[in-house]
């Protein structure tokens, strides 16, 4: 935890109110975010209880599996939810905008500018909790190998239509979810933590109802008694008023309600099937029907109170202006779901069940890529971040002093001028450091860290010298360890010369606007503003013998073998 | 002589302990690591396996045998390719290689970048630098980092390659360098820092190839039969502290020191003023190790008055003249601030202790983290203790790597700074990582070695109220 969001969340504590950590939304909210709100089943790893998904706030669409032991209902359900997950996914495929992008000629070996479809926008999941990111990966691993009987007629339990493609598609949105920054597939719980800093742990801010209680607590309640409230007050039946975002469920819940509920149901279900006249079947399958409804209204119930928070949460969400690199993110989002829609379409097999070693390091790389330009893209666009990053000692702003005109010593001489800032950040320099701002035109510039400046004149920043120091202050300009000489009072400036490297354009004198002047406030970051991603790695079937050498194709685009667990 | 043997050409006697008591005539440790050196350059150079590895212990002489390795593949006329992590590591390697070996062709790969390399190698007549691989074509040796050597394609592979720090290399860095060589020997140090990776990779663990495993586990895991080879003797930590160091943290892989009890010794020309950075150092000077004892309290990591307890310690340790003594040279040797490092296990502690020792007028001590003092050796280390004043104890904390770097980079004597409540810290903190099918256990854990250590620690203990 950084020092400032320490420093956010004991402000919370003391105000008992989450404290803002941004100022600008940093990410893609879509127009129509697809909610989805799962329930998963006590005691059955991925066995679904229900759900309520839609796009429309007031009418989600409400599945229920009745009984979570019948694998039936349980592919009646995930068949049900395709239904409405893959029209709103499709909906997205055909409005394309055409891209320019290099490809290598398979012929010529040369890399050719090609034209390639880039859909205009996306389709975004959004699940209340980390579990619920989770239990769509666990969904999207069920499904992506199962075999339809149009697949093969051979299989003993074919998964209707559609549902291996929507284990494709949970995989997909599963597995970019893991890309820093990346918003395909996100947690409301994720959302609002990254935007606000509550006064509870980590833990605690898992459970959305809590968190919200902190960010907008209910009229004249602080945000700490609401977020109790919403942890543990329970109705005289003990049930909680406010139900855990899922996908698991309460026990109180489950042993009271859910359980009885079901035993019902399968009375009803036996009474229908051992029924030995007509007469006395209608009036089970009325019982049953009876029992059903009872269900679906309690998993309902359960389930509503998260739905209208992951829609209070996106309402506080969107009152935030978006960032201003977002959109940039946004379209990588929108390229990888492009490309799934591409494999899709090209007829390709499933994602493997475990990723090679080259797939495994390249998204490795990819993620180390984007996580790196996430936090510097999300200090550039917000101050608030920048300011975490300076008192951090990764940045530092303040006015321009003095600039001196300097250039290389070269054979073609380039403006190397000197800038001197006025700063009360204390960055972690040392001397050469390289340096990094954003020009006026939105290009970076480089510099390089190249000593403290003397406190000059009269109104020069105080002499930073220390009170019990048995040897005076370092010299600044000596060694190349960062020489700040003992503590700075707070409040005292300090004077740091940059030599600026770069940004200036080709000519020996610097471009117009490209070196700041005296009374300007500039900004200097330590880390890149636009870290590049590592090197090539071999294509798979070249894996060296360190690794194992060349995967075996075969095997990972299997379908699973059934076991005798899977037939119980 | 009380302990099993432990240098018989890199099998290892497991579980056995190299004794703490004065060695015995039977051991000579200086054999001992030859036919350790020995039978590794046989496998190297004569072996029927595509790699070897190389296990070493703090201060074992691995860029000896690195250098040696190289020079050996060299003359019998086997050009090879060098695969270190860090640019001053390269350096190093070559400045070491062009100095044991005027004649010898050494290339320097290095980057576009501005100042790529150390100047210092100019200097050296046999040794060409270059960004570009192909003009350091037919160099009997080329070194460069792996981050480098990552970029470099199309070129016909080298029958040999040298992977130092082999530990600290991520799996996918050898994934992206493996394919320019056909053997290579891997020499690293199993007991310092892993790799690491600023994002999850949870969901590649278990697997033999998990990208953000090092390289040797990568290696060993797709490669069993490759011969292990260790080096059985630390030249530098001394008697007083290769036992601990050992035990610790290579339980199962135990080392002595090279040196014996009175070999090395450390004395002050200004006797002690009776202050508490005072006793610690004589109490440092007395028996290898020292702990000053800050009273218990719940801090930030840049705790102020542990900060500036690290700093009076250097402080005074360079104002009472202090002078070691030891095997490389006859008179005692002043000790000068070159010869001190302060190892923290944040940046942020790292830049409080400079800011600090610039108050106190102190210049030219090395102050850095662990991940940066990997490799390095000094006189005295002075270390802020990694749990010092902290209300938990995170899996960064605990990781045996950082202690072990901070505990493993003096030749004389290393004074720990801590508060007091580390012991209970841990008890109220056991590890709790969830269990990875498919991982290998990593022995010790943290948390074990961190309370062999204070345990250690407390013999030598020092209270002050600063």
């Amino acid at each position: 935890m950084s020092l400032i969001t320490a420093l956010a969340r004991m402000e919370a504590v003391r105000d008992r109110r989450a404290r803002p950590v941004a100022t600008v939304r940093h990410r893609h909210l879509s127009d129509r975010p697809l909610v989805f709100v799962p329930l998963t089943t006590a005691g059955e790893a991925g066995a679904p209880l229900g759900a309520l998904v839609g796009t429309e706030r007031d009418a989600p669409r409400l599945l229920v599996v009745a009984q979570p032991r019948d694998r039936d209902l349980r592919f009646a359900f995930l068949a049900e939810l395709a239904e409405v997950v893959l029209p709103y996914v499709d909906s997205y495929a055909d409005d394309v905008d055409l891209e320019e992008r290099k490809e290598t000629d398979p012929e010529t070996g040369k890399k050719v500018p090609v034209q390639v479809e880039l859909c205009a926008d996306a389709p975004q999941l959004l699940v209340p909790s980390g579990a619920g990111v989770e239990f769509v990966r666990l969904l999207g691993r069920s499904m992506r190998f199962r075999r339809t009987a149009e697949q093969d007629p051979e299989t003993p339990f074919p998964a209707p239509a559609r549902v291996p493609l929507l284990g494709r598609w949970l995989t997909h949105y599963g597995e970019r979810s893991r890309v820093p920054g990346s918003c395909l597939l996100q947690a409301m719980t994720d959302l609002l933590t990254r935007h606000w800093a509550t006064g509870q742990s980590h833990l605690e801010d898992q459970h959305l109802g809590a968190l919200l209680a902190w960010i907008d607590p209910p009229d004249g309640m602080p945000g700490d008694e609401a977020a109790l409230r919403a942890e543990s007050e329970r109705d005289a039946g003990g049930q909680l008023l406010c139900p855990p975002a899922g996908p698991a469920t309460d026990p109180a819940f489950d042993n009271k309600l859910l359980a009885p509920a079901m035993a019902r149901y399968d009375a009803a279900r036996m009474a229908v099937a051992g029924a030995e006249d007509g007469a006395r079947a209608e009036r089970h399958l009325a019982e049953l029907h009876r029992a059903e409804a009872e269900i679906r209204e309690l998993i309902a119930s359960q389930m509503r109170p998260t739905w209208d928070a992951v829609w209070r949460g996106l309402d506080l969400l969107r009152a935030l202006p978006e960032g201003a690199r977002v959109a940039e993110r946004w379209k990588r989002d929108r390229w990888s779901y492009t490309g799934h829609r591409d494999r899709v379409r090209a007829g390709e097999p499933p994602q493997p069940r475990v990723d090679d070693a080259v797939t495994a390091a390249q998204k490795l790389a990819a993620r180390e890529t984007a996580q790196a330009q996430l936090e510097a893209q999300e200090a550039l666009d917000d101050p608030l971040v920048m300011a975490g990053r300076r008192l951090a000692g990764e940045a530092f702003a303040g006015e321009v002093a003095e600039v001196v005109m300097a250039w290389s010593e070269t054979k073609v001489p380039r403006p190397r001028p000197l800038v001197t800032v006025r700063t009360g950040d204390r960055p972690h320099l040392a001397e050469g450091v390289k340096l990094y701002r954003v020009l006026p035109d939105g290009r970076t510039q480089t510099g390089e860290f190249a000593g403290y400046a003397e406190p000059d004149g009269p109104d020069g920043p105080a002499d930073p010298s220390e009170p019990d120091g048995p040897a005076g202050p370092a010299d600044p300009d000596e060694g190349a360890e960062p020489a700040r000489p003992g503590d700075v009072p707070e409040g005292a400036e300090g004077a740091l010369v940059v030599r600026l490297t770069g940004g200036m354009g080709r000519g020996k004198t610097p471009e117009q606007g490209s070196v700041p002047e005296p009374g300007d406030r500039v900004c200097w970051t330590l880390f890149e503003h636009a870290p590049r991603g590592g090197p090539e790695l071999p294509d798979p079937e070249a894996t060296p013998w360190t690794h194992g050498g060349p995967p075996e194709a075969a095997v990972a685009q299997a379908p699973d073998p059934v076991t005798e667990e899977d037939l119980l | 002589m009380t302990a099993p043997h432990p240098a018989t050409g890199g099998a290892p006697a497991p579980g056995g302990t190299p004794g703490g008591a004065a060695d015995g005539e039977a051991f000579d440790p200086a054999a001992a690591a030859a036919r350790a050196t020995e039978a590794i350059l046989h496998d190297t150079l004569h072996g029927p396996h595509r790699g070897v590895v190389v296990d070493s212990p703090p201060g074992a002489g691995k860029s000896t045998l690195v250098v040696r390795a190289a020079r050996e593949l060299a003359a019998a006329g086997r050009p090879l390719m060098v695969v270190a992590q860090t640019n001053a590591q390269v350096d190093d390697l070559v400045d070491r290689l062009a100095r044991e070996d005027p004649e010898l062709p050494v290339g320097r790969l290095h980057s576009s970048e501005p100042h790529p390399y150390d100047p210092v190698l100019d200097q050296h007549p046999s040794v060409r630098a270059s960004a570009k691989v192909a003009d350091l074509a037919g160099l009997d040796v080329v070194v460069s980092t792996a981050a480098k050597w990552a970029h470099i394609k199309g070129v016909e592979p080298w029958r040999h390659a040298i992977v130092d720090e082999a530990y600290q290399m991520r799996s996918d860095a050898l994934l992206a360098v493996a394919g320019l060589f056909e053997r290579a020997l891997f020499v690293g140090d199993p007991g310092q820092l892993d790799p690491f990776s600023v994002v999850g990779a949870d969901q590649w663990a278990g697997l033999s190839y998990d990208p953000s495993a090092s390289a040797v586990s990568t290696l060993l895991a797709h490669n069993p039969q490759l011969p292990q080879h260790r080096l059985p003797v630390s030249w530098r930590l001394p008697a007083s502290a290769a036992p601990l160091v050992s035990d610790a943290f290579y339980p199962y892989t135990p080392f002595r020191s090279g040196t014996g009890h009175g070999d090395r010794r450390l004395r002050f020309g200004v006797p002690s003023d009776g202050s508490g950075p005072d006793r610690v150092l004589d109490e440092a000077a007395e028996s290898g190790w020292g702990l000053l004892e800050l009273p218990a309290r719940r801090t930030p990591r840049t705790d102020p008055e542990a900060v500036g307890a690290v700093a009076l310690v250097v402080r005074r340790l360079l104002d009472r003249g202090g002078a070691a003594v030891s095997e490389r040279s006859a008179d005692p040797v002043p000790l000068t601030a070159d010869r001190i490092a302060v190892g923290t296990a944040h940046r942020d502690q790292a830049a409080a202790v400079r800011a600090a020792l610039a108050g106190l007028g102190v210049v030219g001590v090395t102050v850095d983290t662990a991940n940066r003092l990997q490799g390095r050796e000094f006189d005295v280390t002075v270390v802020l203790h990694p749990l010092s004043g902290r209300p938990d104890a995170t899996e960064f904390h605990l990781e045996t790597g950082r202690l072990c770097v901070l505990a493993s980079r003096h030749r004389h004597a290393c004074v720990v700074v801590c508060r007091a409540g580390v012991a209970e810290l841990l008890d109220e903190h056991p590890s709790t990582e969830p269990v990875q099918l498919g991982v290998t256990v990593k022995f010790p854990d943290g948390w074990e070695a961190n309370h062999a250590v204070l345990a250690h620690l407390a013999e030598h203990r020092v209270s002050w109220r600063p």
